[in-house]
């Protein structure tokens, strides 16, 4: 049996990346050689390791976004060689490893790029608005201390393991950044299914679908023309199925919405 | 929002109108191709399918009326569409990069700029017939005896000139990509599309977008004389 | 000296929260609006008490550093939140929960505290389960259970392997709630760099806009700090790379405590240190042990050779040679010592010579490989796409590595630190864990405090607070405070020395490591105490921060941390030389039983060691508040 060992051979890289001092500066791409990669490196540690060579020169570093560096916190954002998350498959550019790539590669980083996420600085966005989104609806509303014995409200186990893989978005924007649109749909489908799906959810259902759609639309995301790069590039490998289910979601809010009578405790309505 | 601000204005909204105009106009290009279809059967079926259509008298100006609405909606919200996601992203990436967008998906706008062109060009041709004037005068009499316009002789004369039936088989070329991506997308942005049968509704509209360009291209063609068996179907 | 009253109330123990809840002060309905609260931090603890806090009427300003409240490291917890709700009927009680934390906790947390976190368990569960958390469900659509270690019933709720998330989200949505209706003014990108203690209370902090650079003050009429815990003084850890010790420690440097800071829990199973330009450790499930057989070769010379070509009989499985009752399966913190023991013979594996086999071998010719994949198929992917290696055909390599730290801000009944109204949650308090934290039960904590404990509490400290006496944010201290915040960066940036910052973090993390980490000797300690304030010159004659204040700067951030970690590493070995016991997650190799159990002297130090800072360069004053068992005898922490 032979063990997989991997070639702990170092190799070269240049780095052609956005550089932009502040949301309304210009911007634009710097390369920068990196030597002895470490094909066990992670792709943002040899950001780590060129700023502190451009620290020690007396340049500024490269400013990033980043943290838990294990690809569950939504922070890491760069669009690597025109990808979201760069070449891997279902991770986000924290787990991206250096022996994805060769001696000689140019690797392009850039921001995510949307009106709706203003860049601040370098690799920097603004995601502000998928908060604003979900303030909008994105919660079911119970006050703490007033919820009921947990086992009080079955959920078939079907519909609690899809309401988990909708909600296990890490909120990073990468479905906006490979949209060719830019649309936010991904992002607001799996948070609209996550409540949807569960009987918690349901009292504020239409409400929650209308609101977030709309404050969705006000942000200046794009539409969907249902491409699917959003759901090819998602590090939690969120299906674009439930897009669908958020425009069925949708029209049948609108509809219930207005063809309901109209309380006299006022309301109601669309 | 009231329902009508809705579907024009929200996102979502826009989709379900860009879908349902779609299957309308899908459903419309689907009988379309049926009803020609009977240019490969002698000249009285055709000519009595013209003659139904016209008997339908104010229904038939209802539909077009109706088709009218679905074609300009489509096209008012793909403008509004197209607007909307340019402005989304006013500074593009330095590297494109497409992970499994279709180029038909990437190119509905202009293959939809073509089908409009062309949907002008043929309307102009065979319902307003611009320039032969002589083809509303053309009758033909039914075996029942009534006499009606001869549909068969202008759709045969219409496509003898090469230049016309290029351009028509390069349109119906085009549509059939179009609706290569429009026919899923459709069902997606209607909410019926999932996983379990993706794949199915794939195939279909694979087979359904050739079958759609390999039988429309057949007429002209046939006409043209270019095509061993049908040609020998056509009556001049 | 600090005057540290616990404030534990009278009476039974199963009695004392109860009685608590109806005997504190309240602040009534109308008068609620006319409070402000500052929450600094969103993690578990900081969102569920922003939300909540709002939700009773309080006007909350929550501040976090990240570009999102979702974003903070409570979202990395993985495998579940314990619950005393016996949905198994195996026989768990809120006293079985109480026990098995205080007991995991080696004895060194207050019982009433603990009590209190097994109580308000089962409203957590209940909570989040109505917020949309979705738990993973039984066919009859009711919760499911797993069992943790260190407990003997399955009282451990989960989302798949992604718990902390799911229930951070929870947190979040309640937040994004009161955030929409107003109830919460957010404030993202917001670090806070210095508390504002007016009259001897807090009531306020300076923060710096991270994308402007901006500094600014805030006054409140109360302070939470729910800021999580300071393991990155270890440069490498699980935590996230922006985690860090800066609130607590500012406000340590204000006049409140720091209680136990020696106490780190230390997880065996992480992936290994690749190379120097590592930037975090990741953990690996402990359930792996479960199948895996741990191993070094015999001989050193073997130790670089590609593990299929040592011999059988050249492995030394040391767990189940030395440990032989318990073998791969010994506790957290015997097994990680004895990992490291390994390696400083110089039979550690991997490139770097720190690191032990984790064997599936004989599973798989067991089970066969599908039944292992099925077990641990995720862990094996992560394995592979952070090493390269294939887990089925090669052994993994672990390691352990920092990921949590017990102690923290030192805090009252009530989470009030000795600061009038300064108030602690969380990782970033000391309160609940003792010198151990268990599995599972780090979930549990943030959100008892943040949404079943605070909400009551603080109503004790405003009832005693006029409305509307907040100061103003011109006074003289928040004047003083930001002239401390400006001056230090300030100092950094004026530097202008040669070395990046991460190069002094690097040099701090080695030596807490070696000599602060898993085992602690005297002479280890001492020599620290050595190394880190030389270390400190050196940072403050040498570092280099590069841009300007005005800016979006992470040289700048990450500078003002580690200028903390220099200081606070220091008293975080302090800690642990005059702490002359073994107990949890503070092994001084002085003090073990022959089998490597810690040896605990409850005589000599049954207390919480809460440091007081004296001022620049002064040893700070360690105060001890007695840890009196009433209710449950400290017994010798045994698993066997």
């Amino acid at each position: 049996m032979v063990a997989e060992k991997p070639s702990k051979k170092l190799f070269s890289v240049t780095l052609r990346v956005w550089r932009q001092a502040g949301p309304a500066a210009a911007g634009k791409f710097v390369e920068y050689p990196a030597a002895n990669v470490n094909p066990d490196m992670s792709f943002l540690e040899l950001i780590d390791v060129v700023n502190d060579g451009l620290t020690v020169k007396g340049d500024e570093p490269i400013a990033f976004a980043h943290d838990c560096r294990e690809g569950i916190c939504g922070t890491c954002s760069c669009t690597i060689n025109g990808k979201p998350h760069g070449p891997g498959h279902g991770i986000a550019t924290c787990q991206l490893y250096m022996r994805s790539f060769q001696e000689g590669d140019v690797i392009t980083v850039e921001p995510f790029r949307a009106k709706a996420f203003p860049i601040q600085r370098d690799l920097v966005t603004d995601r502000a608005a998928f908060d604003k989104i979900q303030q909008a609806g994105g919660f079911i509303s119970v006050r703490t201390g007033a919820a009921p014995d947990a086992n009080a409200i079955p959920v078939p186990k079907e519909d609690a393991d899809l309401a988990m893989d909708a909600a296990s978005c890490i909120g990073c924007g990468a479905c906006v950044a490979a949209c060719k649109n830019a649309s936010a749909m991904l992002f607001v489908a799996a948070k609209v299914s996550q409540f949807g799906l569960l009987p918690q959810g349901q009292p504020e259902r239409d409400r929650r679908v209308l609101a977030m759609v709309q404050t969705m639309d006000e942000a200046g995301f794009g539409n969907c023309t249902n491409q699917y790069e959003c759901s090819a590039v998602c590090p939690k490998n969120i299906t674009h199925d439930f897009i669908a289910r958020l425009n069925r979601d949708y029209v049948a809010a609108l509809f219930r919405t207005r063809f309901q009578p109209v309380s006299n405790a006022g309301g109601g309505g669309g | 929002m009231n329902l009508l601000a809705s579907l024009f204005q929200s996102s979502i909204g826009k989709k379900l109108l860009m879908a349902f105009t779609g299957l309308v106009l899908f459903g419309f290009v689907t009988g379309h191709l049926v009803g020609n279809l009977q240019i490969f059967l002698p000249p009285e079926k055709i000519n009595a399918y013209g003659l139904l259509l016209e008997s339908l008298g104010g229904a038939l100006w209802l539909i077009r009326l109706f088709l009218l609405a679905c074609v300009v909606i489509h096209i008012w919200i793909a403008i509004q569409l197209t607007i909307e996601n340019r402005a989304a992203r006013p500074t593009g990436y330095g590297v494109d990069h497409t992970s499994r967008a279709t180029l038909a998906s990437r190119v509905m706008a202009r293959t939809g700029i073509v089908v409009l062109a062309f949907l002008v060009f043929h309307l102009a041709h065979f319902t307003i017939r611009i320039g032969h004037p002589e083809w509303s005068e053309h009758s033909y009499r039914l075996a029942s005896g009534t006499a009606v316009r001869d549909v068969y002789t202008m759709v045969v004369q219409g496509f003898s000139n090469v230049g016309v039936s290029i351009f028509y088989i390069i349109a119906v070329g085009l549509l059939s990509y179009h609706l290569s991506h429009g026919i899923v997308s459709m069902v997606q942005s209607l909410g019926l599309k999932n996983e379990r049968w993706t794949r199915g509704l794939e195939g279909f509209a694979v087979i359904y977008c050739w079958g759609y360009f390999l039988l429309n291209a057949a007429i002209p063609l046939a006409i043209l004389g270019w095509l061993p068996v049908l040609s020998g179907l056509i009556h001049r | 000296m600090a005057k540290l009253e616990s404030k534990i109330p009278a009476g039974p123990l199963a009695d004392k929260w109860q009685r608590h809840k109806t005997e504190i002060k309240l602040v009534n309905p109308a008068n609620k609006r006319k409070y402000e609260i500052i929450v600094v931090g969103a993690g578990l603890a900081g969102a569920s008490a922003a939300a909540t806090l709002a939700e009773l009427g309080y006007k909350v300003k929550n501040f976090v550093f990240h570009d999102s409240p979702r974003r903070a490291h409570s979202i990395a917890a993985q495998g579940g939140i314990n619950a005393a709700k016996n949905y198994q009927n195996d026989g768990d009680s809120v006293h079985r929960l109480y026990y098995d934390t205080l007991k995991g906790g080696d004895y060194r947390a207050r019982e009433a505290n603990v009590h209190r976190l097994a109580e308000v368990s089962v409203n957590i569960i209940d909570q989040c389960a109505a917020q949309g958390v979705p738990f993973a469900r039984e066919y009859g659509g009711l919760l499911a259970n797993r069992s943790f270690g260190g407990a003997q019933v399955s009282r451990t709720f989960y989302a798949r392997g992604q718990t902390g998330q799911q229930l951070l989200l929870g947190a979040y949505s309640a937040l994004s709630r009161m955030i929409g209706q107003g109830g919460v003014e957010m404030h993202n990108n917001a670090e806070m760099l210095d508390l504002v203690v007016v009259d001897g209370h807090a009531k306020g902090i300076i923060v710096r806009d991270l994308i402007t650079g901006k500094i600014e003050r805030h006054s409140a009429d109360a302070v939470i700090l729910a800021t999580g815990g300071y393991g990155n003084v270890f440069n490498l850890s699980t935590y996230a790379r922006q985690s860090n010790a800066t609130a607590i420690w500012r406000a340590y440097k204000r006049g409140a405590c720091l209680a136990n800071p020696c106490y780190t829990q230390i997880h065996p199973t992480c992936i290994p240190v690749s190379g120097d330009y590592q930037s975090k450790l990741t953990l690996m499930s402990e359930s792996l042990r479960n199948d895996g057989r741990i191993w070094v070769p015999k001989k050193k010379e073997d130790a670089k050779k590609n593990p299929a070509d040592i011999a059988e009989g050249d492995r030394d499985y040391y767990l189940e040679r030395i440990y032989p009752s318990f073998g791969n399966l010994a506790p957290r913190d015997v097994s990680s010592r004895a990992a490291m023991r390994m390696c400083d013979e110089g039979r550690g594996v991997g490139e770097s010579g720190l690191g032990v086999y984790l064997d599936f071998a004989d599973a798989i010719k067991r089970l066969g490989e599908p039944a292992v994949r099925e077990r641990y198929g995720n862990l094996f992917d992560i394995y592979h796409e952070i090493t390269a290696e294939n887990a089925y055909k090669t052994p993994m390599r672990i390691f352990p590595a920092v990921h949590y730290t017990m102690g923290g801000l030192w805090v009252d009944y009530n989470l009030m630190s000795n600061i009038p109204g300064l108030f602690v949650l969380g990782e970033a308090n000391f309160s609940d864990h003792g010198a151990n934290r268990l599995g599972a039960s780090a979930l549990m904590q943030g959100l008892a405090d943040g949404y079943f404990v605070i909400p009551y509490t603080i109503g004790d400290y405003l009832a005693g607070q006029k409305p509307g006496s907040r100061p103003a944010p011109d006074r003289a201290e928040f004047t003083q405070a930001e002239q401390n915040v400006t001056g230090l960066t300030k100092r950094l940036l004026d530097n202008k020395g040669k070395q990046p910052v991460s190069h002094f973090h690097k040099r701090l993390g080695k030596i807490m490591w070696d000599h602060c980490g898993m085992a602690r000797t005297k002479a280890g300690l001492e020599a620290a105490l050595q190394k880190i304030p030389a270390l400190r010159e050196e940072f403050w004659a040498n570092v280099l921060v590069p841009g300007s204040a005005d800016t979006l700067n992470q040289s700048l951030e990450q500078a003002g941390r580690v200028a903390d970690y220099m200081e606070l590493g220091e008293l975080m070995c302090r800690d642990a030389l005059t702490r002359e016991e073994s107990c949890g997650g503070h092994f001084r190799e002085e003090y073990q039983y022959p089998d490597g159990e810690c040896k605990r002297d409850d005589e000599k130090f049954g207390h919480v060691a809460a440091w007081e800072y004296q001022g620049e360069g002064q040893t700070p004053l360690r105060n001890a508040e007695p840890l009196n068992y009433e209710f449950t005898k400290m017994s010798v922490r045994s698993y066997k």
